[in-house]
């Protein structure tokens, strides 16, 4: 007997939108491969802003991806190892920050403020 | 089409929440925003499990896009409103999808969810009761949408929009930068396409830009204006985005959205694949 896992939904490619942020990485993600740049935004005061608009801008400054934080404020992108703008939009503010990228976990944190 | 027809503000939204004969829907991939709050008295259609077909790689056909708008209590003579996250990528499918099957007034809210949060305007969890419609889709309008043999045929001969990030269209990734990078098919772009990505278009508050500001952005990367075009991305939506700059906001007459995208390209047997930053030669 195989059990039926592969529901007919799971059968349609994924669309571009982004996972679940605050989810753990998948176990198939190879960290000795990926470059992953996480980590939260907060406001003036230190507390976490979740449905803030986090754009990820190359070295030149062009746009590469975006995605929105969580309830709990984090975000998550997969890159390459190199020099990264992290953009952050909402509603309390906006704030920028400069990473310098390598393989593997990049852990930063971003606040904004108006 | 221009944009005082295809697009509306989030101001004029607001003001027009309660407008009898305007429906407003929100539409995306992953749903949960709409769960936890939307644009009061939208309804949401889900991209994948509403616009998908479950079994074929393809999308609902005629009856089942009569059928879903039927039951979400969409009428022929509504004016749909449609706004989503990710820049409006997949209101801006869905805006190509109701277009593709007849529906004769939509619109899109300039910079969907994004615009409607930075301007801190309200939201609601209320789920609207709509009373069901007997919706009729028009046949498929293939004017707007392209195939894999017409898009091999292109090669050289049309306007081919790639509108991924310049590393998807050079080959150095797979998927944009949010989602992990593992995937089957082969890296890189259909020979002779531009790469203009779809941000280019859309302000950093998710805004599209100015008519003369897009005119110049496809102008510069040598769109020319009196050929056919044909935009993809990886799976459609991104390049729906361009094909509403193109076709409803610039005017172009003979614009399609190759839905099929790289995920199909890159899969086909035998065609041929350009690596690099450059177009690549026929």
């Amino acid at each position: 007997m195989t059990s039926p896992s592969n529901t007919a939904a799971s059968n349609i490619a994924d669309g571009c939108a982004a996972p679940d942020q605050s989810a753990p990485i998948p176990a198939s993600v190879d960290l000795q491969k990926e470059t992953v740049i996480t980590g939260v935004v907060t406001n003036a005061d230190g507390e976490a802003v979740g449905g803030a608009y986090v754009r990820l801008l190359d070295a030149s400054g062009e746009f590469t991806a975006e995605v929105v934080t969580s309830p709990q404020g984090v975000f998550r992108f997969f890159a390459a190892p190199g020099s990264w703008t992290l953009r952050a939009l909402s509603r309390h503010g906006n704030g920028d920050l400069t990473v310098d990228a390598t393989r593997g976990v990049n852990e930063v944190g971003v606040s904004v403020s108006s | 089409m221009s944009r005082d027809t295809a697009l509306v503000s989030a101001d004029w939204a607001e003001k027009n929440l309660d407008a009898p004969g305007v429906v407003f829907v929100e539409v995306d991939e992953d749903t949960s925003a709409y769960d936890g709050g939307h644009i009061p008295g939208a309804v949401k259609i889900d991209w994948k499990t509403d616009l998908q077909d479950p079994v074929r790689r393809d999308f609902v056909n005629q009856e089942q896009f009569s059928a879903l708008l039927s039951e979400k209590g969409i009428a022929n003579d509504d004016t749909v409103v449609l706004y989503g996250g990710n820049n409006n990528w997949f209101a801006a499918y869905a805006y190509w999808y109701f277009k593709l099957y007849g529906h004769r007034d939509v619109k899109l809210i300039d910079g969907g969810r994004k615009k409607w949060e930075l301007d801190a305007r309200p939201y609601n969890k209320d789920v609207p009761v709509r009373a069901a419609t007997q919706y009729q889709a028009s046949a498929p309008d293939l004017s707007i949408r392209a195939f894999r043999d017409e898009v091999v045929q292109a090669i050289g001969v049309k306007n081919l929009v790639d509108v991924r990030s310049p590393d998807e269209f050079a080959g150095r990734l797979l998927a944009p930068a949010h989602l992990p990078q593992e995937q089957s098919q082969r890296a890189g772009h259909i020979p002779t396409a531009l790469s203009v990505p779809w941000s280019k278009a859309a302000n950093e508050d998710g805004t599209f830009k100015s008519d003369d500001e897009l005119a110049k952005i496809y102008g510069d990367a040598g769109l020319d204006g009196s050929k056919d075009t044909i935009a993809y991305c990886r799976i459609g939506e991104r390049s729906s985005h361009t094909w509403f700059v193109l076709k409803e906001l610039l005017g172009h007459e003979n614009v399609k959205n190759y839905d099929g995208s790289w995920t199909e390209y890159g899969s086909l047997i035998g065609v041929p694949i350009a690596l690099g930053d450059e177009p690549g030669k026929a």
